[in-house]
């Protein structure tokens, strides 16, 4: 059997309408060979996080560009982990300050990727983490 | 197997981890939907199909809130096409369900994809909608996009098929090409206040007309999926073939028929991966008496499956 093809959620949280980075970043994803559930603007935490767990995704990629994320990303995690999703890959990007992303990783958030990030580094980042995580769980 | 009493009960992440052991087609769902062939049969069925950019998620999402209201859970499963060039895809179907339904847990929505018609779509599908039903969900939606063999199967499990059509779907003789047609219970023009789609929705209506024999004559309506309540005039047709299904055993003769033609393709599935996994000796042996020019693909197909039943 084939392994099933890598399931991602692409969300953006927080009240700011800029979706095109989202939209790339999801296209990119698509190339790469995965299957990208896109949900568009103004997704709460609980929306996300029932996306997440109807669509029995690997990971959830949050945009935002709010100044929201020390909010908006502890509470996405805190429901994952809540509806028993701990093994789900939380990672994101925007414009982040990177004591702030220091801080969010130690939480428990994966990677964070600031502007500029080439797509391909967020695709092999994704794929190596889900196979690491996919791997643990078996 | 505790698994089973938490599908029952529609725990949520029971529910979705369980459609991807069936998707994936996965002994694990095989195994569940044993288990719960004694659960099935409660829910509705109803499917959405037509052309990309119809409208059909906005409608869909329409619908949802339309049962909501009315008190009744439910599930969509939206299908969207893999690319054949990466085997991704993108499946944005969710991203016009709403903010009410999306965070409803009376509302499970999950997104497809198609994975190429050896993806097995066609089994997955209906799959799906067996243990959503087994779930306690009220009405099952599925939405597919387009007319591909694969479709028209999963249409085929559905109690109702909504065809849905926009003036820039193209013309009356376009949804004949396709076939969407004959599989329509209601056919729907949405985009209603788009010019052409009156002319849409009659030229429909005289193609049904040529049709005198039909026992169900499909309603044609004339949506505005945009607007609120604008799913409406489509939830009456399918409450009224609902209706017309539920005299005289007729839902009972179309599921018996849906899973006749489900249980036949399946068939025709194992059956040709059985013969084929002892076939390529033969199959070897017959192409180079194809390219020898002894004899036609045909006439070497037809040896070959003689000779590997024999």
């Amino acid at each position: 059997m084939k392994e099933r093809p890598i399931r991602v959620l692409i969300a953006k949280a927080g009240l700011d309408g800029h979706d095109r980075g989202a939209k790339v970043v999801a296209q990119a994803l698509r190339d790469a060979g995965m299957e990208v559930i896109y949900t568009g603007l103004r997704q709460t935490p609980e929306m996300v996080v029932k996306a997440a767990l109807e669509e029995d995704v690997d990971a959830v990629g949050l945009s935002l560009h709010s100044g929201a994320h020390m909010t908006l990303f502890p509470r996405v995690l805190a429901l994952l982990r809540e509806a028993g999703l701990g093994h789900v890959l939380l990672t994101g990007g925007g414009i982040l300050p990177a004591e702030d992303i220091e801080a969010l990783r130690a939480q428990g958030v994966g990677e964070l990727f600031g502007p500029g990030t080439p797509t391909t580094s967020l695709a092999s980042y994704i794929r190596a983490e889900v196979a690491r995580r996919r791997g643990s769980q078996a | 197997m505790s698994d089973l009493e938490a599908i029952r009960r529609g725990d949520r992440r029971a529910v979705a981890q369980a459609l991807s052991a069936v998707e994936s087609g996965r002994a694990r769902g095989a195994d569940l939907l044993d288990a719960l062939a004694g659960s099935l049969g409660r829910a509705r069925r109803i499917g959405v199909t037509g052309p990309p950019g119809a409208g059909k998620s906005t409608l869909v999402a329409g619908l949802v809130a339309g049962w909501r209201e009315a008190g009744a859970k439910v599930a969509v499963v939206a299908v969207d096409p893999t690319s054949p060039f990466s085997g991704g895809a993108l499946l944005g179907d969710r991203h016009r369900l709403g903010r009410e339904a999306s965070q409803d847990d009376g509302v499970f929505f999950r997104s497809f994809a198609s994975r190429g018609a050896r993806g097995g779509l066609s089994r997955a599908a209906p799959a799906a909608l067996d243990l959503l039903d087994a779930a306690g969900f009220a009405v099952l939606l599925v939405e597919t996009v387009g007319v591909g063999q694969t479709e028209i199967e999963v249409m085929a499990s559905a109690d109702s098929v909504a065809v849905v059509l926009s003036p820039e779907s193209g013309d009356a003789v376009q949804a004949m090409k396709a076939g969407l047609i004959e599989i329509a219970d209601v056919l729907c023009v949405n985009k209603g206040d788009r010019e052409g789609a009156d002319a849409l929705a009659g030229a429909l209506g005289a193609m049904l007309d040529l049709k005198p024999d039909l026992a169900w004559r499909p309603p044609v309506v004339v949506t505005r999926a945009e607007e609120p309540m604008g799913a409406r005039p489509l939830a009456e047709a399918l409450a009224a073939h609902e209706a017309w299904l539920g005299a005289e055993g007729r839902l009972a003769l179309r599921r018996r028929r849906g899973t006749e033609a489900r249980l036949r393709a399946l068939f025709a599935e194992l059956a040709s991966e059985r013969l084929l996994a002892g076939a390529e000796e033969v199959l070897a042996r017959e192409a180079e008496a194809v390219l020898a020019g002894r004899r036609s693909v045909v006439r070497a197909a037809e040896r070959a499956v003689a000779e590997v039943l024999s």
